[in-house]
């Protein structure tokens, strides 16, 4: 069999997690465009956990220093990008009580 | 007991997709954003947490100590950075995490290597897929991130024949790719295929001017998306398979209705620098 049923089912799962995506954004205000983005972006360094179960092995080779890369740069996107977002919204928050 | 860790895991997983899902629609709401960002927050973690305990992964110490490194110089960065230079720091943001994607692929290619002479079909194509995506994603946030800190110039680069170079390097990674499908253990074919996507991504980003490069960053963060998505088929996991899918779609419909916002196509702003639309569109880029 040239696909194997996993990868039968984990394109399943991508298409409807597809059609969740598609179906969750709608009537953006234009102000939260920026933070949106931010969030989202945060969520896609899931990547992360890739790169944790490449670099797992004990011993050392160039799989497991490419994923310790790998889980550095991803982080650096989760961790930045959640608090950036924050920052984000925070300052809308303060301007609304101003005004 | 050790049985129960892997049930563990995929449960957990399917809370954190839920309140991926749930923050997302929540960041699209003035009142919700909030709240939406800080349970897509609590989702991650929950998700990197479990993933330390899976039995695959064995150096945790050194993993914990990347973590660190990251959160370390991730928070720093968080705060340092000016709201100003936000676009760019997302598009900085979204190159980190495709090459983070390109690299579990990389990663996963060389263990296949040493393990076995044969590397199997749907394995090999996912690698393949997600080296490409994950490589644009990277080299074109780089060039993104440059053109709006002002460290190369904004406007549009082009040069003759521009788009047969890229449709011809397109070519090469698709030529490339069915080479290594037959006889994987070429190496240097595998890392020049890697070059070929990281100019790929610049070649994608220089004819795009300065107006239009939210809309860019935008759908670069789709393509992050996808990415990590394409690194869930490379190592089988529904957690990165659903959240990068989830990150692609939404960012698509976002980069659309930025580009309705601007009264631009998806089309026109990517190829404008090309051919004839770019007269008509080039009043529209001043005021943007």
């Amino acid at each position: 069999m040239l696909i194997t049923e996993t990868l039968i089912t984990a394109l399943f799962i991508f298409v409807l997690a597809a059609f969740v995506g598609f179906e969750v954004i709608n009537k953006v205000p234009p102000t939260l465009h920026t933070p949106l983005m931010s969030g989202s972006n945060a969520i896609s360094g899931i990547t992360v956990l890739g790169a944790i179960l490449a670099s797992g092995a004990k011993e050392w080779n160039i799989s497991v220093i490419l994923g310790l890369v790998a889980v550095v740069l991803a982080t650096i996107n989760v961790v930045s990008g959640f608090l950036v977002t924050d920052r984000m919204l925070q300052m809308f928050k303060k301007k609304e009580v101003k005004t | 007991m050790s049985d129960f860790i892997p049930t563990g895991i995929h449960l957990v997983y399917l809370a954190a997709t839920s309140l991926f899902i749930v923050g997302l629609k929540k960041l699209g709401s003035p009142a919700t954003a909030r709240n939406g960002n800080i349970m897509a927050g609590i989702g991650m973690l929950l998700a990197v947490l479990v993933t330390l305990l899976d039995q695959q992964v064995l150096n945790y110490q050194m993993i914990l100590l990347g973590v660190v490194i990251g959160t370390v110089i991730g928070t720093l960065a968080a705060y340092k950075v000016k709201m100003t230079q936000m676009p760019q720091m997302v598009g900085l943001l979204n190159g980190l995490g495709g090459s983070a994607s390109a690299l579990v692929a990389v990663a996963e290619f060389w263990r296949l290597l040493g393990e076995s002479q044969t590397i199997p079909l749907d394995s090999s194509i996912s690698i393949l897929l997600d080296v490409l995506i994950g490589g644009v994603t990277f080299s074109g946030s780089v060039i993104a991130f440059a053109k709006l800190q002002g460290i190369m110039s904004g406007s549009p680069i082009t040069f003759p024949l521009q788009q047969l170079i890229n449709v011809s390097l397109l070519a090469s990674y698709i030529f490339g790719g069915f080479f290594l499908l037959t006889a994987p253990h070429n190496l240097p074919i595998f890392l020049s295929m890697v070059l070929v996507s990281l100019v790929l991504g610049i070649m994608l980003v220089i004819p795009i001017g300065g107006g239009d490069m939210p809309v860019v960053i935008s759908l670069l963060n789709s393509f992050s998306g996808l990415a990590a998505s394409a690194a869930g088929f490379v190592v089988m996991n529904n957690m990165l398979i659903i959240s990068g899918a989830l990150v692609g779609a939404s960012g698509l419909i976002l980069t659309e209705i930025m580009c309705k916002a601007m009264n631009r196509s998806l089309f026109s702003v990517l190829f404008s620098a090309f051919g004839t639309s770019s007269s008509s569109s080039g009043n529209l880029d001043v005021t943007s």
